[in-house]
């Protein structure tokens, strides 16, 4: 196989060489316990703390208000439970957009089973919440909105500061989960109270993520013991994985203005091709008010073939999803994301989503553009 | 010379599971949910992965749920048996490690259940008639007992107890973070129904555990989200940590006979020249001659030198601890040592050796030991 091209960046991505040379010290020679008082413990620990204040200084709040965690569906978890559970008393209404990620929505299910009641904001075509619903969908029972920053599937953003603002007039905690965003677009974090950040989305490694507390924040932890990260995530810290992580982080922001440039002119190059390529072809989730990483489309005459069509592609060595990749286990239900804009079963399983990353070249456009020319004649001869 | 005797605290790892894991970070990235060829690579590691390690213990690959650490595991079993099963009595013992006794403490705390520790005698060993009893007083009960104390090493008699809970229809969890990858532990001849394990205290990396779950039970999760782990515990898998993971699992059971009669060595000649050196030294648990083999814990005369052992021997680059890392942030005497009929006053302090550890470096501490004390 000669071409190797991978877009699908939203599932996961490579680790960046810079973060790898940054972790292998930890892991080979400082391997101490930050708990520990000798000086593998304090040297292991100073390292954390000073991971923790770096990526705070980019996020611009307090280092205390990070607190790792190994991934970014735990950091969820704990968001919602842990809210949910130390505002018992306040009222036990949740809301959330209707197209958050599996681990929002899983456990809100689960919540419902516990005798808290949840809310699920409709999402526009154009694939944005609807604020006006969200006002009016705020009672006295409620103690927690979450809305992701931006969706994994469609790209788009959503306007968390404005969300923000209205939660804190109403007095309801706000969470956002930016796994999708940190490190691509900036985040003004000023009007939220929960926000979950995750590391192998980055080009940092798998296993590390965190959850922002912003002080005062009533909540109680998810893992219990040893009283790590302030009391908040009880756990021997993994510190390759933190410092790995903090190292993503930082060549993130010090190369995001450029690299959004770049990766800018790749979506719309793509979208370029795909509309002069294929007839009938239809995007997903507004254009503009997107992740420039993200494109999704369903090209017409192709509803429900994105399984075959992303196998074939695959079978050239070209990677791209059919949608959120935690998802895919097998049963190949349609994507709740794509209902949610008022796609029908057919035409959400007939979608793919390309999400390109720090290693994708205008090459592996045009590429993609003729090997999914050739599947799609393949598949239907009607295009070839 | 830097000696690290801290090892129920956390091992170094393997230079050979750091080599799989830095090829692993290199060229094995992908989502193992993802359907294309990336994403299924990635999931025949995680899978070979599982099927190393329950081979190892006896297990099923089915029976393996992957975690990011012991504590997740510990808690895990507990939100789960209170939560989802319902149930209201927990027996257990007042020197489990905090992520058990602190969890049950806040779960008590909300009125959900209540704690029934068993009694211990002075050398910190579970009675076993009191055990029983307890189990035939409650209703409803959970029984959760460590195999191995992480500060005086006392070993449960794991099998006894887990033939105890079976024949009174009790489920039984065992928190053996500090004995996987030191004893061969087959889970085919032990009754037990969840195990929890960690992969930094046998030489691989932090931020990655398992916990066992017996095919029988069914347990709701802890951490909801997309499919991994088969519904049981979600979050994109931590390819590499799970590969080195496995990796020292493999290591720790093809040399383990080796490595038990090197640190078991190591430790009776520590203990041999403690004695000699140390006037009034203390063998607390069953530290000194039964126990786990990699862990000492003594009790040293009290003077003012000895208050200052800890300090002292880091700076002359001697790591050894108190107790255990998780708590030793503060100066209480530990929670363990708390429970045993010891002179409190006196400093207690844990050696626990690893496969790494020389005679050389025994003769060193001792010697340093003379002369700080």
């Amino acid at each position: 196989m000669e071409n190797k091209i991978y877009l699908d960046n939203a599932a996961t991505t490579c680790i960046d060489k810079r973060v790898l040379d940054t972790m292998m010290p930890y892991l080979i020679s400082n391997y101490g316990n930050a708990s520990s008082l000798h000086q593998f413990g304090t040297s292991a620990k100073e390292q954390i703390a000073e991971s923790r204040s770096q990526i705070a200084h980019y996020l611009k709040c307090e280092p205390e208000e990070i607190v790792f965690t190994s991934s970014g569906t735990e950091a969820n978890n704990f968001a919602i439970k842990g809210i949910a559970f130390a505002n018992r008393s306040k009222g036990n209404h949740i809301i959330i957009s209707s197209f958050e990620h599996d681990c929002v929505l899983n456990t809100c299910k689960w919540l419902e089973g516990q005798g808290f009641y949840v809310t699920y904001l409709p999402i526009s075509k154009d694939g944005f919440v609807d604020l006006d619903f969200l006002k009016r969908a705020i009672n006295r029972k409620t103690i927690l909105v979450s809305v992701m920053h931006v969706n994994n599937e469609i790209g788009t953003i959503q306007p968390i500061s404005e969300i923000g603002k209205i939660c804190k007039e109403k007095d309801v905690y706000f969470h956002s989960d930016a796994c999708q965003s940190f490190g691509k677009i900036p985040i003004d974090i000023q009007n939220i109270d929960l926000l979950t950040i995750n590391s192998h989305k980055i080009y940092g490694p798998k296993g590390i993520g965190a959850l922002v507390v912003k002080k005062n924040t009533n909540i109680v932890p998810l893992l219990h013991g040893g009283g790590q990260e302030f009391g908040m995530r009880s756990s021997t810290e993994n510190i390759a994985g933190i410092v790995g992580f903090t190292k993503a982080v930082a060549l993130c922001f010090a190369e995001m203005e450029s690299e959004n440039l770049r990766i800018k002119e790749l979506q719309n190059r793509l979208i370029f091709y795909l509309a002069e390529n294929f007839e009938g072809i239809y995007f997903n989730g507004d254009l503009k008010m997107r992740l420039p990483h993200n494109i999704n489309f369903c090209i017409s005459g192709m509803e429900g073939e994105s399984i075959r069509l992303l196998l074939l592609l695959d079978e050239m060595g070209i990677a791209v999803s059919s949608g959120s990749a935690c998802s895919s286990n097998g049963d190949n239900q349609a994507s709740h994301v794509l209902q949610a804009i008022g796609l029908n079963q057919f035409e959400a399983r007939g979608s793919i989503r390309i999400s390109f990353g720090r290693y994708n070249s205008e090459k592996d456009i045009t590429l993609f553009i003729e090997k999914l020319q050739q599947v799609v004649g393949k598949l239907n001869p009607i295009f070839s | 010379m830097d000696i690290y005797f801290d090892n129920a605290a956390t091992t170094p790892i393997d230079k050979d599971v750091i080599e799989l894991m830095h090829s692993t970070l290199m060229d094995k990235f992908g989502n193992p949910s993802s359907i294309h060829r990336y994403g299924r690579e990635a999931k025949v590691l995680i899978e070979n992965s599982r099927k190393t390690i329950a081979e190892i213990l006896k297990a099923s690959p089915s029976e393996i749920f992957f975690t990011s650490c012991g504590t997740e595991a510990n808690n895990t079993v507990l939100y789960a048996v209170i939560n989802g099963l319902g149930v209201k009595n927990i027996i257990t013992s007042t020197i489990e490690h905090h992520a058990i006794t602190h969890t049950l403490a806040m779960f008590e705390k909300s009125g959900l259940i209540k704690v029934h520790n068993t009694k211990l005698n002075d050398r910190g060993q579970v009675d076993i008639n009191h055990l029983e009893e307890l189990i035939e007083t409650y209703d409803n009960s959970f029984v959760t007992l460590m195999h191995a104390n992480n500060e005086i090493g006392n070993l449960l008699p794991i099998k006894d107890v887990s033939e105890l809970c079976a024949e009174h229809n009790v489920l039984f969890h065992s928190d053996m973070v500090q004995t996987i990858g030191k004893y061969d532990i087959n889970l085919n001849n032990i009754k037990v129904d969840f195990v929890s394990s960690s992969a930094h205290k046998f030489h691989g990396p932090k931020g990655v555990g398992f916990l066992y779950i017996n095919g029988k039970n069914k347990i709701e999760p802890l951490i909801y989200g997309g499919g991994q782990e088969r519904n049981m515990r979600a979050g994109t898998e931590n390819l590499y940590g799970i590969v080195g993971m496995a990796k020292a699992m493999e290591i720790a059971a093809m040399n383990m006979e080796h490595n038990q009669n090197h640190i078991m060595g190591l430790k009776s000649y520590a203990i041999a020249q403690l004695k000699e050196n140390v006037e009034n030294i203390q063998f607390n648990g069953d530290s000194e001659n039964k126990g786990l083999y990699t862990i000492i814990n003594c009790s040293l005369p009290k003077t003012e030198k000895s208050e200052m052992l800890l300090y002292n021997l880091d700076i002359e680059g001697i790591a050894v601890s108190g107790g255990s890392a998780c708590a030793s942030g503060s100066t209480n005497v530990s929670h363990v040592i708390n429970a045993l009929n010891v002179n409190k006053d006196k400093p207690t302090i844990r050696l626990s050796f690893s496969k790494y550890n020389t005679f050389e470096e025994a003769d060193f501490f001792i010697n340093m030991l003379k002369k700080l004390l």
